[in-house]
């Protein structure tokens, strides 16, 4: 099989890929469509023999990035920003019980590696390479994500939500 | 058995099932010591289930009308070596079928290569001149640059012709994959009232072949095209008439093959 129809063959994953991480359905097929034809543009840069659902997730992860840099004043704030100080969630957390809500108010590069790894159960690894980030950065990140979704989902129970403890 | 501290990293890990079974059972052990931790650790695996019962019904979904055409065996069988342009034929599909509609002609079985060239282009121009945001790959700030990378890829030294007297800049270019994988120089070019010409060449094209301009549209889509010996061009536009295009056409053909 060759690579275009191994492409072709992934779609779907893309897409479910990309509903998560884009909301709604007409939203997540254009991410697809773009992500498709950068994707097919770029082909001759596609290594034979290296993973090319790591390297098509890459293609999506930049093109979905450069739309939400496009449409955002500013860029996320990094990891090792600290937290910044925020009014009582309790109220807001019963609104956002809905997955997808809590899901899309996940800082962009947390809903990333979140996805990667629970949907398309990508290896940590893999999603470092995919991500371009270090493995590190992955298990933080993949930390984070969780700890908010369940401060979200579970009703303002997270208002203790001690973050993890590093047990010695 | 030698405890070892028990990190973030192993309990996220324990929550993906992706620990050695040794260490699997070393960290439900300490779970079950310390409750607050393994009702959380519960907590993130009912996530992830509740994320794949959400999410994966759309592996099941129908694929929407543009990709499903992408995903007809014969067309895949034929266009084996050059799927790709299944997949962009798909991709562009409202574009594209919009750009080239009123096209009476389905594609014959054996194209002529100059033909095929053509449909090639028309295709190529329909898809990347309304890009807003990229256009090109390369601009043509970094001309010299652009050049030398196409001429690099395509195994022979092109040039992206001058067309400034009949009122076009030049905006940049890129690679695009042809025939068989092969790679296409495509150069955009711009008037100063925003319409857009662009110049596809392949360096591919059958032996022994020269011929004089010839004309061509799909749709909206107008192509002058030329073959001299492996170099084919074909310069398309969709917003100007046939003779402005062809006096474009000109003044790139002079360029590029002086008498």
């Amino acid at each position: 099989m060759n690579e275009a129809e191994r492409l072709v063959e992934l779609i779907p994953r893309l897409r479910r890929y990309a509903r998560a991480l884009a909301g709604d359905r007409a939203s997540a097929d254009d991410l697809v469509q773009d992500t498709l034809e950068r994707a097919w543009a770029k082909l001759h840069l596609y290594r034979r023999g290296t993973d090319l659902r790591a390297w098509l997730f890459t293609v999506m992860h930049n093109v979905h990035v450069n739309r939400v840099r496009a449409t955002r004043p500013t860029d996320p704030l990094e990891d090792e920003m600290p937290e910044l100080a925020q009014r009582p969630t309790q109220g807001d957390a019963l609104m956002v019980r809905d997955l997808d809500r809590a899901i899309a108010r996940l800082p962009e590069e947390q809903r990333a590696v979140l996805l990667l790894v629970t949907l398309e159960d990508m290896s940590y690894d893999g999603v470092a390479r995919t991500l371009g980030i270090p493995i590190g950065t992955v298990m933080s990140r993949l930390s984070r994500a969780r700890e908010k979704m369940r401060a979200m989902l579970s009703g303002g129970g997270g208002g203790g939500a001690a973050r993890l403890k590093v047990v010695k | 058995m030698i405890e070892r501290p028990v990190n973030d990293a192993d309990l996220q890990a324990y929550v993906d099932g992706r620990l050695p079974r040794e260490r699997r059972a070393e960290i439900a052990a300490w779970l079950a010591a310390h409750p607050e931790d393994a009702e959380r650790i519960e907590s993130y695996r009912r996530l992830a289930a509740e994320l794949r019962d959400t999410y994966s019904p759309v592996l099941d979904e129908p694929l929407p009308e543009g990709l499903r055409n992408a995903l007809r065996p014969e067309r895949l069988r034929r266009a084996a070596r050059v799927a790709g342009w299944v997949i962009l034929g798909a991709l562009v599909g409202a574009l594209a079928a919009w750009e080239l509609r009123g096209t009476q002609t389905p594609a014959a079985p054996a194209l002529d290569p100059a033909a095929n060239l053509a449909r090639r282009a028309a295709v190529a121009h329909a898809t990347y001149s309304p890009e807003v945001r990229h256009p090109v790959e390369v601009g043509a700030d970094q001309e010299a640059h652009l050049v030398t990378w196409l001429s690099k890829r395509l195994g022979t030294q092109l040039r992206a012709p001058k067309l400034e007297a009949v009122g076009y800049t030049l905006v940049g270019g890129r690679l695009l994959p042809g025939e068989d994988g092969r790679p296409v120089a495509h150069f955009m070019y711009q008037c100063n009232r925003g319409t857009r010409v662009t110049l596809y060449v392949r360096s591919d094209m059958p032996a022994n072949q020269t011929t004089q301009f010839r004309y061509a549209h799909e749709g909206r889509v107008g192509v002058f095209y030329w073959v001299d010996n492996k170099l084919g061009y074909a310069l398309s536009s969709a917003d100007i008439s046939k003779e402005v295009l062809l006096d474009v056409a000109n003044a790139a053909y002079q360029q590029l093959n002086p008498p």
